[in-house]
């Protein structure tokens, strides 16, 4: 019973701390930095500690200390309880939904059953679209409440792209489902051991759709019509300053970890390392003993996730600087006469594929 | 469905965009009423750039108006300088030396380059090519390392001078150019594969904003924005001067008149306007580089010592300014937008009677109400970007 509850808090604790405390500031650096070697620029480099710079990490510090000491501004005529619940609602469903990504396989520790995933839902999947279908609520409310109409336009604007992307999107990993037969992901995490099983070669069209959904889903450029700077000034967050912006563009930002850490389960293999199963793990680490020959493969697995994770936060903030944006009408036409015939057509040929 | 629509009350929605919203950079304000994100009217209100050009010129000497045209079309402030010497030579009548006239095609060239890279650079921003940008932005930012070799300033250059210039090319400025060429055709290349070809790119701009010839000409337009129509009017080559008619170079023309079109065309123009350049280069005469008529053009502090007339000619401009013969006149060069025109008139004295400008974006974001109106307001962003709008020259 302790060691269950030891076991979960410690998992907490980590996502926690490997999402809030590591993710989302590196990744306001990240994209920075990105940005920057990409165009030929020095990027953020300024802030130090005693003149260390530490290639311009100082600076999530310095945003974070410039952001709470920030004023809290909420416009006259605003709806305060809706304007400031609204940063909250698309924060915390970016938090929660990484709670039932496994990020390792199962081991046994010392005589205990350690399975890497926070909450083994059988309906993981389904959690994942529920909870990320609240986001939009975020979106919609901090639009309509900041008594603003660019506000209101972006508020607009994030419901329609954000309800149509979540019917393509729910579409696009039918196929996966059919193939896998399970909604629970580390179950579908464990039928990927076997390298040439692995989802982006199950289900290649599946793959690309769904990425696409994802960020669509997440609003980032290309897809950033609801905030797009140059049309609507900021769209729904026009009128948010210190940290309830933050809180909006850590949501973003968390969003990017999360549809990294779904591709990676569903599509590249979750923990797997390419042509080594688990066994093999094992028994290549033989020589720690039982309880060692566990950690050290547990570590392994967990490095393999994060680095499959970190390699597609890295394709997303490429896609990011490289693409323009689409328009408002552009957006809405790929995704329901591209995306959703396209997963339609997918289903179909998967599932003649199986009745074969 | 229809019981909803017939009772259910709508209202039309009027927004200002700007003056101080992104896309309008402060110097415009769009009056706009939208229908959900369709434009149902749109009007345009300018003058938030407004320093009274024309009076100001009224109270300075003629050659004191030189620095205020830098602050037009403040993308390419030396084209300003040529068209505003080029319109007082006209009154005078002089006709400036080979070697000026070179140098000044040169010195138009570079600024159209900058121009039109500010252009599509800023055009690309706005619609979220952010690092086109950043690339483009970086080859304006090389040109006018170059313009800061010619005369010592890089935006407000102040180069021109009625009857010549301020000072002849620098030592190595041709190397230094072709050297810097170099780089911005492989940057062009490179902005050129990110966004010709990017079919989120053409989705925004294709088929927007198409304007007929016959209601582009109407309207006034000039410059790339007519010939993306199919009118291949460009006043280098319509009523050559300078020294245009000896260079070898080709007008780029479109054939709808789309937003597209105009970014086809500028981009074209970018690399017409670097062979032009070269061909200056390789053309260009030794010799002077201002007339030989004191009571026009300083002349040198040479001259000015040892010479009696220079002396008396040196002191009269200062003290009086440079009296040009009564009369009215119109000139007009091929500016970066479109046509940009002088009316001056003079009545005999040191200074201005009037001077009237005439902005080639004043009539292109005229028509800014008939390619927007049933668009949808994100088209309002590469419109704006494409009209190339600069507060400076259109407000005046």
């Amino acid at each position: 019973m302790l060691a269950d509850m030891i076991e979960s808090i410690a998992k907490i604790l980590f996502i926690f701390g490997m999402n809030i405390g590591f993710f989302a500031p590196v990744l306001g650096w990240v994209e920075r930095k990105q940005s920057a070697v990409m165009q030929d620029r020095i990027g953020a480099n300024r802030a130090d500690i005693f003149g260390f710079t530490v290639i311009g990490l100082f600076h999530s510090i310095a945003d974070a200390i410039k952001v709470l000491t920030k004023e809290d501004f909420i416009p006259t005529g605003a709806n305060k309880f809706f304007h400031t619940a609204a940063p909250f609602i698309s924060l915390v469903p970016a938090i929660v939904t990484f709670c039932v990504i496994p990020f390792g396989g199962r081991y046994t520790l010392f005589g205990h059953d350690v399975n890497l995933v926070i909450s083994d839902l059988d309906v993981g999947l389904l959690f994942i679209f529920a909870f990320s279908s609240l986001a939009t609520y975020g979106a919609v409310l901090g639009g309509w409440s900041s008594n603003n109409n660019w506000s209101l336009i972006g508020g607009l604007r994030a419901s329609a792209q954000m309800l149509s992307y979540e019917v393509a999107m729910g579409l696009t990993i039918i196929g996966v489902l059919m193939v896998y037969g399970s909604l629970k992901l580390t179950e579908i995490g464990v039928m990927q051991e076997n390298f040439f099983r692995w989802g982006i070669f199950m289900q290649p069209l599946g793959f690309v759709l769904f990425l696409t959904c994802a960020i669509a889903e997440n609003k980032r450029a290309p897809f950033d019509v609801p905030e797009a700077e140059s049309e609507i000034v900021a769209g729904y967050f026009t009128e948010y300053s210190g940290m309830k912006f933050v809180m909006f563009w850590m949501g973003e930002f968390l969003e990017i970890v999360t549809i990294s850490g779904i591709v990676t389960t569903l599509f590249f293999g979750a923990w797997h390392l390419p042509f080594i199963t688990d066994q093999m793990l094992l028994s290549f680490f033989q020589f720690a003993g039982s309880n060692g020959a566990s950690i050290l493969a547990m570590l392994v697995n967990i490095a393999t996730f994060f680095i499959k994770v970190i390699f597609f936060i890295w394709m997303q903030m490429t896609i990011r600087w490289t693409l323009p944006r689409f328009r408002y009408d552009q957006v809405m036409k790929l995704c329901w006469k591209m995306i959703l015939p396209l997963s339609l057509i997918n289903i179909f040929i998967t599932g003649l594929v199986f009745l074969r | 469905m229809s019981d909803i629509t017939k009772d259910f009350n709508t209202e039309h929605m009027v927004i200002n965009m700007g003056p101080s919203h992104p896309v309008t950079h402060g110097t415009v304000k769009f009056l706009t009423t939208l229908d959900g994100e369709t434009i149902v009217d749109l009007k345009v209100d300018i003058g938030y750039l407004h320093r009274g050009f024309e009076k100001m010129c009224e109270n300075g000497t003629w050659q004191q108006v030189i620095p205020y045209t830098d602050r037009l079309n403040y993308v390419s402030p030396l084209i300003n300088n040529v068209g505003y010497a080029l319109a007082v030579e006209k009154l005078i009548g002089i006709d400036v030396p080979e070697r000026c006239k070179y140098i000044r095609v040169i010195a138009s060239e570079l600024s159209r380059i900058c121009d039109h890279l500010t252009n599509i650079a800023a055009g690309g921003l706005e619609l979220g090519a952010f690092s086109a940008f950043l690339y483009f932005v970086e080859a304006r930012d090389i040109i006018w390392d170059l313009i800061e070799m010619l005369c010592g300033a890089r935006v407000t250059a102040n180069y021109v001078r009625i009857g010549g210039l301020k000072n002849d090319l620098p030592d190595n400025f041709k190397e230094k150019t072709l050297e810097v060429f170099k780089k911005v055709r492989s940057l062009w290349a490179d902005v050129d594969k990110l966004l010709t070809k990017n079919r989120i790119f053409i989705d925004r701009v294709k088929d927007i904003a198409a304007m007929p010839p016959d209601e582009a000409i109407a309207y006034g337009f000039t410059g790339p924005c007519l010939r993306s129509c199919g009118v291949p009017y460009d006043v280098r080559k319509a009523q050559p001067y300078l020294v245009y008619d000896r260079m070898d170079f080709e007008i780029p023309i479109g054939e709808t008149g789309d937003n597209f079109d105009r970014y086809l065309v500028r981009m074209e123009e970018i690399t017409q306007s670097l062979s032009i350049v070269e061909q200056a280069f390789d053309q260009i005469p030794p010799g002077p580089i201002n007339v030989d008529m004191p009571q026009y053009r300083w002349q040198s502090k040479d001259d000015v010592y040892n010479r009696i007339d220079s002396l008396i000619f040196h002191f009269k401009t200062v003290i009086e300014g440079i009296k040009p013969p009564p009369g009215e006149i119109y000139s007009a060069v091929e500016g970066a937008n479109g046509e940009l025109g002088f009316y001056l008139v003079s009545d005999g004295s040191g200074k201005p009677y009037k001077i009237k400008v005439r902005p080639p974006c004043f009539a292109l974001t005229a028509a800014m109400p008939r390619m927007m109106k049933g668009r949808f307001i994100a088209d309002i962003v590469p419109t704006f970007d494409m009209i190339n709008m600069i507060g400076g020259e259109c407000d005046r």
